[in-house]
């Protein structure tokens, strides 16, 4: 079962990851956009750690709800709003449950993801975060179904994020302000893929020793 | 990098006490990071809200004042501000007649000021009503694209629909003159050099000392196309053609902008307004009014764009209305 603190463990993890990629983000968005996206997730995501010292975690909804609204509130650009509705999104999937199982894990990771494609409008190979996260919610899906732990289904949907997040290189954009380059835009890996893919590694990681319920 | 600052984290928080200080005619929140005219709001009159990403002075902090502007939200260097900057510039120039959010086509920005706009409905705020600007004919438009990004005429937005509602024009009316000016209007831009956003200390892109970008935004994006260096006069064609090849301009006369990216001299835009006002008389186009100046830039980059905005009796005499801001002001 995933209770608020273990949330709190894996959106932490995910900060941390930001921060160490920061510059990797900043120099894949230069090249197709305007080198601010390690810049800007940092500046949320380490808000959001700070937030957590003083905000509620007892509950998933909740540590959810704080992210969400500290990346609304802090990164600006695109990746606020994006970031900022999934993590709302899933904080309302969730709701007041103090803990969730690991179906209802994936589908607040779902309702996130449906969060995204309403703020964005982005569709599969628009070259986006939905690219990686898309797979990695399928992925999850389906291992949870073929009844495997959420270890082995957060390993499985890290693959998929990460080829998805590499199958953004030869696509051409089409949201976003790499679309503006047009084919020049091909042959690049996509920033926002590339920050989500490391959102899914990070849940592995900080959730797969809570042992399905 | 070489640039007059402090500390790269601090760059707008410092900038935005040099306006409270200059600008006694101003009022800065400096905690939302927003620029308001000093007597905002004003009783029954629309407020006129935009914003966006820093780096493009004096767009828009310096177009508030009388005729122009109620707000500015500042965001980041290149970044959209955030809904609660918005929210605060929308709350603080509500005087009872709605509030125009004049938006420019960025993902980002159109994103933010959306769930602005959405809160504001939630809570019971000010009626709002957004006109977003897509002029750059650099971009094809196309329905499965963002669209076209909101460049110089953004300016001219500003400035006509300001005047709209300093007149005391309702929202609805003010809101269609904005999106009039936009439809009428179109915008091509090129860049010498790249920009170096202070937070990355280096330059966006690498362009060699011979080539140019042609196509180019206002965030240091790379353009659509390289292409060698050219003579003010090839590259004042490169830059209107394709806005003639855009939009028929033919009439009864145009306005025509050449605004500097924020590194170019004046005394190279007045070369280029020559040229451009040369290819104008040749295409047929007349000119009934100008602007020559650095508006819209994108930080210390080198280069400039052209705005031709198609001009009717009301959008003339609104832009001939008085306006009293830091970049703009005539007739006050």
């Amino acid at each position: 079962m995933v209770d608020g603190e273990a949330i709190r463990s894996w959106l932490s993890l995910f900060a941390t990851e930001v921060a160490r990629n920061r510059d990797l983000l900043t120099q894949l968005d230069s090249a197709i956009g305007d080198a601010d996206h390690g810049a800007n997730l940092d500046r949320g995501t380490s808000a959001a750690v700070s937030a957590f010292g003083t905000a509620d975690h007892s509950s998933p909804g909740s540590v959810l709800k704080t992210m969400g609204m500290t990346l609304v509130g802090t990164v600006g650009g695109a990746s606020g709003p994006l970031y900022g509705t999934l993590f709302l999104r899933m904080a309302g999937c969730a709701g007041d449950a103090e803990r969730l199982d690991a179906p209802a894990f994936a589908a607040a990771l779902r309702a996130g993801l449906d969060g995204v494609v309403a703020r964005g409008r982005a569709q599969a190979g628009d070259k986006t975060m939905y690219d990686a996260l898309s797979p990695a919610c399928d992925a999850l899906d389906d291992a949870l179904a073929a009844g495997r732990d959420i270890g082995d289904a957060l390993s499985l949907a890290t693959a998929a994020a990460d080829a998805g997040r590499d199958a953004t290189i030869p696509m051409l954009a089409r949201k976003g302000r790499a679309s503006y380059l047009g084919e020049r835009s091909v042959g690049h890996q996509d920033p926002g893929a590339t920050s989500a893919a490391l959102l899914v590694a990070a849940a592995a990681q900080a959730l797969s020793g809570q042992v399905s319920a | 990098m070489k640039k007059l600052i402090n500390d790269p984290a601090n760059v707008l928080s410092e900038s935005l006490l040099g306006v409270a200080a200059a600008h006694p005619e101003l009022r800065v929140d400096h905690e939302h990071k927003v620029i308001f005219r000093a007597d905002a709001p004003r009783p029954g009159k629309v407020g006129l809200v935009s914003g966006g990403g820093s780096g493009h002075e004096p767009l828009h902090g310096g177009f508030v004042g009388h005729g122009m502007l109620d707000a500015a939200a500042c965001g980041e260097v290149f970044t959209s501000p955030v809904p609660d900057q918005i929210t605060a510039a929308t709350n603080g120039v509500d005087g009872g007649a709605g509030v125009l959010h004049i938006v420019k086509n960025y993902t980002g920005d159109v994103m933010n000021f959306e769930m602005a706009a959405e809160m504001a409905g939630a809570t019971g705020g000010a009626e709002v009503v957004a006109v977003v600007t897509d002029d750059d004919v650099a971009v094809q438009d196309s329905l499965y694209t963002v669209g076209r990004r909101g460049v110089g005429v953004t300016v001219l937005v500003e400035k006509i629909a300001g005047a709209a509602a300093e007149a005391g024009r309702s929202l609805s009316d003010v809101a269609a003159v904005a999106r009039r000016v936009n439809a009428e209007g179109r915008s091509m831009g090129l860049a010498l050099t790249s920009c170096t956003v202070p937070a990355a200390g280096k330059p966006t892109f690498d362009l060699p000392a011979d080539q140019i970008e042609v196509g180019i935004g206002i965030h240091g994006e790379p353009g659509r196309t390289r292409v060698p260096l050219a003579p003010a006069a090839e590259l004042a064609r490169m830059l209107v053609d394709p806005i003639l090849d855009d939009l028929d301009f033919a009439g009864d006369g145009v306005l025509a902008f050449v605004n500097g990216m924020g590194g170019t001299p004046l005394i190279e835009l007045y070369l280029m307004y020559h040229e451009v006002d040369r290819l104008l008389a040749k295409a047929g186009v007349s000119v009934a009014r100008s602007l020559v100046g650095n508006y819209i830039t994108s930080l210390d980059m080198a280069g400039c764009s052209v705005t031709l905005l198609k001009l009717d009796d009301e959008m003339l005499r609104l832009w001939d209305a008085p306006v009293r801001t830091p970049a703009l002001r005539w007739g006050l």
